[in-house]
């Protein structure tokens, strides 16, 4: 079986990010660009699968800027075996994503494509939907734990209260909670590796798909600065403050 | 302690720009480094050293390593992490691919060490054993003991230990009483207690193989009579199986000022039949086999300082831009500003960073040095960069430890009161540097090699070598329409002129007056690092003046480089300018002062 995973180059999530002065995004020049942390967990997972016997081939799909081919290439040192960059430098958004991961879908034919459930840049949480719906495939997402069952996949997924478990049929789409596994660290010999695994270049067009956003950003700014805190005296205070200041009860 | 960040980008500008790596690649050794094989080398290596071996970097000052019925054990998550290391197959990095390594360039490999190291210099100090042990056995050992022990050391899986020191011999190794008695087996009776053995017991390894030195009977007195043995914690059977316990143990660990969880150890050695031993290379012949593994060590423990200083450096300017304190008359505000806006913090950060960018120029161009005098085509270029490397040593090991301590001293200041507070992080810097100017060979010692060894070898090669590069770098400096890179020539210039006379004055005095030159040596070695230390950065100025000229890019990386190698230049060069004056001082006051009345 093979699996698809797609990978994201965010900015690092130890970076503190600064709003560009002019307020049409974020500032990016000169800063510490990784692998989006839950597309790690999708990757590992992925290995984990393979090492389990229950994936032949694993394929690392990324579509951003030309220097995304480094986010494929610290997968492929993790594990993986091939890579597809779609290159753009355009902004693009989830719908988008979802086309194009669904084309290469067509080509590919995966029975499993794993994702993170969000990329920590724009927060989106909605690619592994979108992509679920178009490919009309069955979707797990939140997972914490996974499961191949002969030809069903049971899926554990975080939900307010608990833990809900799915049984899917495949192919299926997962998308990766932060405690379904801790990513490895690649090994030198891995690094080394893989310089030489293939890693296919294409475009948007090759697909034929409009990556035009849907979506405009009017502006970005920081968030308010927090105010500095007071202390109260008794319970009975608190509670006045909680339902006449802040009114959240 | 705040997060560390390894310098990716920094490492890559002095590795192409400012050293000779990229001819390492046109070498046929280095075929398969490629740029961006350095790059993802440096990325993942960063991933591991600031992620779970950085994390234990506290805790390990915290709780240290304990002696527990007889074994070491290492502080919380030690174990775990060192496991990652050697899982990443980090251990064996610059090693050659026939004894398993993985064949990178040293200069690579230094880098490497150097993110380990600023995240956490005590955990690092465990490889940086077991790659001396590994360079020792290589060049030396039979091929038994080769084939027996190396791959295991290579992977890391084993570890290794250095073992000179005894209570009456320090630097003075040859004073050493520890014996071997020969077994008619070939092998040897080891009985003796060596002192300060660094990772001398721990549960991080299966197995560790100490080198120790020792004397056999009827051997001559002095260093001459000195050979080196290999003795294993655990016997290892033809099969590689392990085997029965040696007959040695931790006698107990000291108490140290800093890297409280390298476990330093007092080894007893044959406390009843005798630890068996085996010899590497030659009898009487231990110094040679054991310079072969301090050589590096050196090295690294340079790095030490080039780490530390950069762990402080980032904490530091993370304090100055988040601590809010008092006004300043270039910034207009109602408010309190950042620290860093006050201009003796500005002095204090820039004073580190430019030593930063010093010591990583000195640093990997050594290491550079070090690749090209092992796999360079030409015999003749061979011995010159092997020269180089020798010549550079003393001062890589000397020059940076000092600067780590004083930058970790620095960047404790930047703090104020926090930094003296244990919690805030910056203290554990300044207590675990200052161990580096002390081993592997005090910062004295290393001063003393300087100039009665390094300085003439083949007459001054090496040293010629180094003088050519700097003039014509003065002359591209001048070449250049840059009122900032005019003043930095001009100040090379007036320091290789005084330079030049404290080097022929020392070197005069080396040859006929031992208390003149060993009393300015120490003086001379600070010197000669940071006139190569402007030399680096001056180079690291030209070639980011260059790049904004020709690529018309705007970046402050590039800006800032051409600053920072005027600020060093207008605040160390002229110590190097008026050099002569200190230098020429000789032993006239110290060989005439009666310290007796000191009443010492």
């Amino acid at each position: 079986m093979k699996v698809l995973v797609a990978v994201k180059r965010v900015v690092d999530y130890n970076v503190k990010v600064r709003v560009k002065s002019d307020n049409t995004g974020i500032e990016l020049t000169n800063v510490k660009m990784s692998m989006n942390p839950f597309d790690e967990i999708a990757v590992e997972e992925a290995i984990r699968l393979k090492e389990a016997n229950k994936v032949s081939e694993i394929i690392i799909v990324s579509i951003g800027p030309k220097q995304s081919q480094e986010t494929i290439r610290t997968a492929l040192a993790m594990g993986a075996d091939r890579g597809i960059l779609i290159e753009t430098e355009s902004e693009i958004q989830p719908l988008s994503v979802a086309k194009l991961l669904k084309e290469v879908c067509d080509q590919e034919k995966p029975e499993l494509v794993i994702l993170g459930k969000q990329a920590i840049d724009d927060d989106a949480n909605q690619t592994g939907q979108m992509l679920s719906a178009l490919l009309n495939w069955s979707q797990g997402t939140f997972a914490s734990k996974l499961e191949i069952e002969e030809d069903k996949l049971l899926v554990t997924r975080e939900i307010d209260g608990g833990l809900e478990t799915l049984k899917l049929t495949m192919p299926s789409i997962i998308t990766t909670d932060l405690r379904l596994n801790e990513p490895r660290y690649a090994s030198l010999p891995n690094i080394m590796k893989a310089k030489k695994k293939p890693i296919e270049e294409k475009k948007p067009e090759d697909f034929g798909i409009d990556i035009s956003p849907r979506l405009t950003t009017l502006k970005v700014i920081e968030p308010p600065k927090r105010e500095a805190g007071v202390m109260l005296e008794s319970i009975p205070q608190l509670v006045d403050k909680l339902k006449n200041e802040a009114k959240v009860i | 302690m705040p997060h560390y960040s390894p310098p990716i980008d920094e490492v890559l500008f002095t590795l192409n720009e400012i050293t000779a790596y990229r001819e390492l690649t046109s070498l046929s050794n280095f075929k398969d480094i490629s740029e961006d094989l350095t790059q993802a080398v440096l990325k993942e290596a960063g991933k591991l050293a600031s992620g779970p071996i950085a994390d234990i970097n506290q805790i390990g000052d915290k709780k240290g390593a304990t002696l527990e019925n007889g074994s070491v054990k290492t502080a919380p998550g030690f174990p775990e992490a060192y496991k990652k290391f050697v899982e990443g197959g980090w251990n064996g990095i610059s090693f050659p691919e026939d004894i398993g390594g993985q064949n990178m360039p040293f200069a690579l490999g230094l880098s490497v060490n150097e993110f380990f190291t600023s995240a956490n210099m005590a955990f690092s100090l465990c490889p940086l054993l077991t790659s001396g042990a590994v360079e020792a056995i290589s060049a030396h050992a039979s091929e038994s003991i080769k084939k027996k022990y190396l791959s295991k050391l290579v992977s890391g899986e084993w570890t290794g230990t250095m073992n000179l020191t005894e209570p009456q011999a320090g630097s003075d190794v040859g004073s050493l009483t520890t014996k071997a008695i020969p077994n008619s087996d070939g092998s040897y009776n080891i009985f003796g207690t060596k002192i300060y053995i660094t990772y001398g017991d721990h549960d991080l390894a299966e197995n560790i193989i100490h080198l120790v030195l020792a004397r056999t009977p009827d051997s001559p007195k002095g260093t001459k009579g000195i050979s080196l043995f290999l003795v294993p914690k655990f016997f290892v059977n033809d099969d590689g199986v392990i085997a029965e316990k040696n007959d040695l143990r931790c006698g107990s660990l000291e108490r140290k000022l800093g890297i409280h969880a390298s476990p330093t150890a007092v080894m007893l050695y044959g406390e009843t039949q005798g630890a068996k031993g085996w010899l590497i290379g030659q009898e009487n012949q231990g110094m040679r086999c054991m310079f072969t593994m301090m050589n590096h060590a050196r090295i690294d423990v340079g790095v030490q300082g080039l780490s530390i200083a950069e762990r402080a450096y980032q904490q530091a300017l993370e304090y100055a831009f988040s601590r809010k304190q008092g006004k300043s008359p270039l910034v207009q505000s109602d408010e309190s500003v950042s620290i860093i806006e006050h201009p003796d913090v500005k002095r204090m950060i820039l004073d580190i960073k430019s030593k930063i960018d010093a010591m990583r120029g000195l640093i990997l161009t050594t290491g550079v040095y070090a690749d090209l005098s092992k796999y360079h085509s030409n015999d003749d270029s061979k011995k010159l960069y092997s020269e180089l490397v020798d010549l550079l040593t003393p001062i890589v090991k000397s020059w940076c430890t000092d600067i780590g301590f004083s930058s970790a001293s620095t960047g404790l200041q930047v703090h104020g009161g926090m930094g003296f507070i244990e919690e805030t992080g910056a203290a554990q810097h300044l207590r675990d540097s200052r161990i580096a100017p002390i081993y592997e060979g005090t910062n004295g010692i290393q001063a003393l090699d300087l100039v009665f060894r390094k300085l003439s070898q083949s007459g001054g090669k090496a040293v010629d070598f180094l003088f050519k590069q700097i003039r014509e770098l003065i002359s591209d400096l001048n070449n250049e329409d840059s009122q900032d890179l005019e003043i930095i020539s001009e100040l090379l210039e007036k320091s290789m002129d005084s330079f030049k006379i404290s080097t022929e004055w020392i070197s005069s005095k080396a040859i006929k007056n031992f208390n003149d030159a060993a009393s300015s040596a120490s003086i001379y070695l600070d010197i000669f690092g940071i006139l190569l230390g402007s030399y680096f950065l001056s180079k690291a100025a030209l070639k980011s003046f260059n790049k904004i000229k020709n690529q018309k890019t705007n970046s402050s990386f590039y800006k800032n480089k051409i600053q920072i190698a005027r600020f060093f230049a207008e605040q160390y060069l002229p110590r190097v300018i008026n050099s002569p004056v200190s230098v020429k001082a000789g032993g006239t006051a110290l060989g005439s002062v009666d310290f007796a009345s000191f009443g010492g």
